[in-house]
Formats: C-alpha cells, sequence, structure tokens
C-alpha cells in the first residue's frame, strides 16, 4: 500500500522534423492517497495515457516529478505493476508462465511462482487455463491474466490504462466487477486511466476530469457510493447524477478538442 | 447456394484437408517425371543434353555401389552443416546484439549491408589463394555467403520486438539483460529458426560452387567429372539429389519448429 504524488508534472513532445512541439501535459499535480482507487477520465489524445505511462516511469515528465511513498520514480519497477489496453501477454508463455514472469524476474523460485500463480488464476477465474497460451484465450481471458500478472508481483500500486478498452461491453461490465471484488479485497492504491465515464464512476473513489489536449486536471469528483458495489448501482439515482455531471465536463471538452482538430 | 467444387477451390484462402495438400503436392512431382520421360524417351531431347528417368537413377545407382558417392555426399553435407553452424554460432549473437543495442546496430549495420552485398562466389579465388582447396577454404566461402545474412535478418527480427510486450516486462520488474535474454530472444525465436532455414539453403548453393571450382570430393566435384565423360545421367542424378536433401531438411526444419514453439500453433 503506497501512496503517489505528482507534483508539476508536465510534458513536452519534440517536433517532428523541426515542426512544432506538441505539448501534452501541461503542469499537473495529483495527490493519491494509501487505499485509494482514482479514475483518470478525459477525451482521448488529453494525455492520460501519458501521465500514466510517467508514473509507470515508461516515460519521463519534461518538468515536474512522480514519487511513490516519498521515493522519486526514475524508470519502471515492479512496485508499480501495470495493466495496458492492448494484449501485452508474452505470446510464448502460458498463463501460468505469464503470471509467475515478474516474480521469475525477481529470482523466486519455481515452487513458489506456481503458488502464487495458482492462486491469481483461482482469484481471477482462470483456473483451467494454466497451460494455455494467449493465443487460445478470448480478449476476456488475457486482460483477466494480465491483471493477475501485474498482480503476481504484490504491487504497491495497480496502473490500468484503459484495460477493458478493447472488451465487449459485457465482457467489459464483468471485467469492472471483477477488477471491485480484487480492490475490495486487497485495498491497492489504484490509478485507473478511462474514458468510460460509467466505467469510472462504477469503479473509482474519485474521478479526475482531464481537459483536451494540453491535458490538464479539470474537475474532481468524488463518487460517495459504498463498498463492496454491485453492478445494479449503476441504476441507483445518484449514479446517474454523477454520470450526468461528468458527462457534462467530457463532452465540453471533447467538443473542445473536435474543434481544435478542425 | 452450393456452387462447383472448382469454384470453391479458387476462392481465396480457403482452406484444404491434409490429405489433399499431401496428394497435390505428390501430384505436382508425378507430373514432373512424366514431362522429363516424355521429353527423354519421346525423343524430343536428346540423350547427351538430358538423360531419361530410368538412366539417371540407374547412374545414381552405379555411382552409390561402385564409385563410393555416399562418401561425397558425405562430405558435403559435412562443408554445409560446418560451414553453417560456425557462421550462426557468430551471427546469431551478434544480430541479437545490434537488434537490441542502438550503439552496436550503428557501428555495425553500414558494414555489415555492405559485406551482404559480396558475392561469396567471387571470394573463391582469393579463398583459395589463401586456403589451398582444403575444408578451410570450402567453409569460408559458406560463412562469407551465411554470415552476413544471418546477421542483419536476426538484427532486424529482434528490432522489431513489440514495444508494448517490452514495456510490460518492465513494469513487471524486468531489466535489460531479462528485456533481452525472456523478452525480445523467445519473442524471435520461431522466425530466426525461420531465416536459418533459409540461409541453409544458401548454403547448399555456395558449396557446390566452391566444390565445382576446386575440390577433390564432393557432390560438386562429382558433377565436374560427370562432365568431362559427358554423363548427364551422374549431372542430373547429383543435382537432383541436392534437391532431396533440400527437403528433407527443410521437412525436419518444420517439425522441430512445431515442437519448439508450440504457442505458434493455431486455435
Amino acid at each position: 500500500m503506497a501512496n503517489v504524488q505528482i507534483a508539476a508534472v508536465e510534458r513536452t513532445f519534440p517536433g517532428v522534423r523541426g515542426g512544432v512541439p506538441t505539448r501534452a501535459l501541461e503542469p499537473i499535480d495529483i495527490t493519491v492517497a494509501d487505499n485509494d482507487f482514482v479514475a483518470i477520465l478525459g477525451p482521448s489524445g488529453c494525455g492520460k495515457s501519458t501521465l500514466l505511462r510517467i508514473v509507470a516511469g515508461l516515460d519521463r515528465p519534461t518538468a515536474g516529478r512522480v514519487a511513490v511513498d516519498g521515493v522519486p520514480v526514475e524508470r519502471p519497477g515492479a512496485d508499480r505493476g501495470m495493466v495496458f489496453q492492448s494484449y501485452t501477454l508474452f505470446p510464448w508463455l502460458t498463463v501460468r508462465e505469464n503470471i509467475g514472469f515478474g516474480p521469475r524476474e525477481r529470482g523466486v523460485g519455481e515452487a513458489q511462482r506456481r503458488a502464487i500463480a495458482d492462486a491469481l488464476m483461482a482469484k481471477v477465474g482462470l483456473a483451467g487455463f494454466a497451460d494455455h497460451y494467449p493465443r487460445m484465450l478470448s480478449g476476456g481471458m488475457q486482460q483477466r491474466a494480465a491483471l493477475a500478472r501485474a498482480l503476481a508481483n504484490d504491487p504497491k500500486i495497480l496502473l490500468l490504462d484503459e484495460p477493458f478498452g478493447a472488451l465487449d461491453h459485457q465482457t467489459r461490465a464483468l471485467m469492472q466487477e471483477l477488477l471491485l471484488s480484487v480492490w475490495e479485497a486487497d485495498r491497492k492504491t489504484v490509478l485507473f486511466v478511462t474514458h468510460d465515464i460509467e466505467e469510472a464512476v462504477f469503479m473509482a473513489n474519485r474521478v479526475l476530469v482531464m481537459t483536451a489536449r494540453p491535458g490538464r486536471i479539470k474537475s474532481e469528483v468524488t463518487v460517495p457510493l459504498p463498498h463492496p458495489r454491485h453492478w445494479r448501482m449503476k441504476t441507483m439515482p445518484e449514479f446517474a447524477r454523477l454520470k450526468e455531471q461528468l458527462t457534462e465536463a467530457i463532452r465540453e471538452e471533447t467538443l473542445r478538442a473536435a474543434a481544435m482538430n478542425v | 447456394m452450393s456452387r462447383p467444387r472448382v469454384l470453391a477451390a479458387f476462392e481465396p484462402l480457403v482452406p484444404i484437408a491434409p490429405g489433399a495438400r499431401v496428394a497435390l503436392g505428390i501430384a505436382f512431382f508425378v507430373c514432373f517425371f512424366a514431362l522429363w520421360g516424355a521429353a527423354t524417351w519421346g525423343g524430343w531431347v536428346k540423350p547427351l543434353f538430358l538423360a531419361d528417368p530410368a538412366k539417371t537413377f540407374a547412374a545414381g545407382w552405379r555411382l552409390l555401389v561402385q564409385f563410393n558417392f555416399a562418401g561425397d555426399i558425405a562430405i558435403t553435407i559435412g562443408r554445409v552443416v560446418g560451414g553453417f553452424v560456425i557462421a550462426a554460432a557468430l551471427a546469431v549473437p551478434i544480430g541479437i546484439a545490434m537488434g537490441a543495442f542502438k550503439p552496436v546496430e550503428a557501428f555495425l549495420e553500414p558494414f555489415v549491408s555492405f559485406a551482404r552485398y559480396l558475392p561469396a562466389s567471387a571470394f573463391i579465388p582469393l579463398l583459395i589463394l589463401w586456403f589451398g582447396v582444403d575444408e578451410k577454404q570450402k567453409l569460408a566461402v559458406i560463412f562469407i555467403g551465411a554470415f552476413f545474412q544471418i546477421v542483419l535478418m536476426i538484427a532486424v527480427l529482434i528490432g522489431e520486438t513489440r514495444r508494448d510486450l517490452v514495456e510490460a516486462a518492465y513494469t513487471l520488474g524486468a531489466g535489460n539483460r531479462g528485456i533481452v535474454f525472456r523478452v525480445m530472444l523467445p519473442n524471435a525465436a520461431p522466425q530466426i529458426a525461420e531465416t536459418l532455414r533459409l540461409v541453409l539453403g544458401w548454403a547448399w548453393t555456395y558449396v557446390i560452387v566452391a566444390e565445382l571450382i576446386g575440390a577433390e570430393a564432393g557432390i560438386g566435384h562429382m558433377i565436374m567429372d560427370s562432365q568431362r565423360f559427358l554423363d548427364t545421367g551422374q549431372m542430373i542424378f547429383g543435382i537432383f539429389l541436392i534437391g532431396v536433401i533440400g527437403l528433407v531438411t527443410d521437412l525436419a526444419f518444420r517439425a522441430a519448429n512445431r515442437r519448439l514453439f508450440p504457442w505458434q500453433l493455431g486455435r
């Protein structure tokens, strides 16, 4: 369990072949408390993935700093598990070996890796698929395995970059419930990037709305829905109210982004 | 909406039953021999230029039984495998280093790209001068022909590793060693095997050229000797045999790949 401090982080991508540099992120300050589940919501291209990649250590900020438990982030590490939108299971490893990849890199022995993987496969509902290769799995199963793989290192923070973005609506809803149940059991600190408003409200305790590029935090909405959450909450008036409020905010930004691109 | 089967056969990418695939493959060989037989036994081509199938295989039998041709075959195979293994053993690690590390690539790529175009056969006179006509010269020809090609192709394969897989591995705690040996290498391994299979085929060309120009034994040497006696049957048998050896190695490579890389198979 850990907290994250994002302090005045900004990112500008250099121009291609002498072109104008692209400002992806305006200075951003976010503090994520221990055990918090924070969703970052924004229109596509707003830089929310860039922000997450900076926290992961996969990208460097142009200015500002990110710290986890006060320790500055300089490179990727096993303390920050990540699930990507694209399917990133290693195709040459079975589900069990994929989940055991992180522990193996840390020098955990075979027997213990097996125990970790088996426990996680049971947790994400992949118990019968230990020896399957990724290409034999559906998209939803692959993302469940990817989640298990990220959890296998017992990271302090879980970074989720639209992990369900490529899934169909029904599978996505089931995955949200699965992730929620995992979070409700472990209460790991979670940073969840999405452009799906309902998803953000259903999953998170706090929703941060980002503006169109260059991205900055536009507003913050606290989700007072109690845990454990059930899918029926999506039909409650309180849920509808939050959804409306966020839809309004995002719509503005999407229109702005569309106007910029014309 | 049932269409005639013949039309269905020309629907793009429609799979074919395994039995039919083998049958069609064999059918072509049958056509090939039929055409060859027709051309020679039918009298369209003079025996001096093209021996008929029966004479060719009779010549082959004579070679094997009377002239210890099996020894020549073994020598040639030994040269191909030897030269190829030496080239691959050095080229694969260098290719991996080039693909993974950009400074290594910047250092080696221009030279390797240049060297790749140097025809191995053009080196033969020089190599004879350096090594004589013994085994070292044969291995060197194959080495020059195979080494630079392998380096470059492996470098490209390794460099094409999916970025998101590398990033996922980093977030799982992998270091640089882990990325190279447990992501890039296994990821590219099937294509590396495929590259080696391809280059092994080219190595056959180099060894035969080397043997034609100067050798005391080997399949190429036999073909050259046969020309002196205008024995087209023996020459054709030699060429045919190389094709057969190539076909067998290919099948072996494919079977090995299926074994080694089960994760590549379909659902």
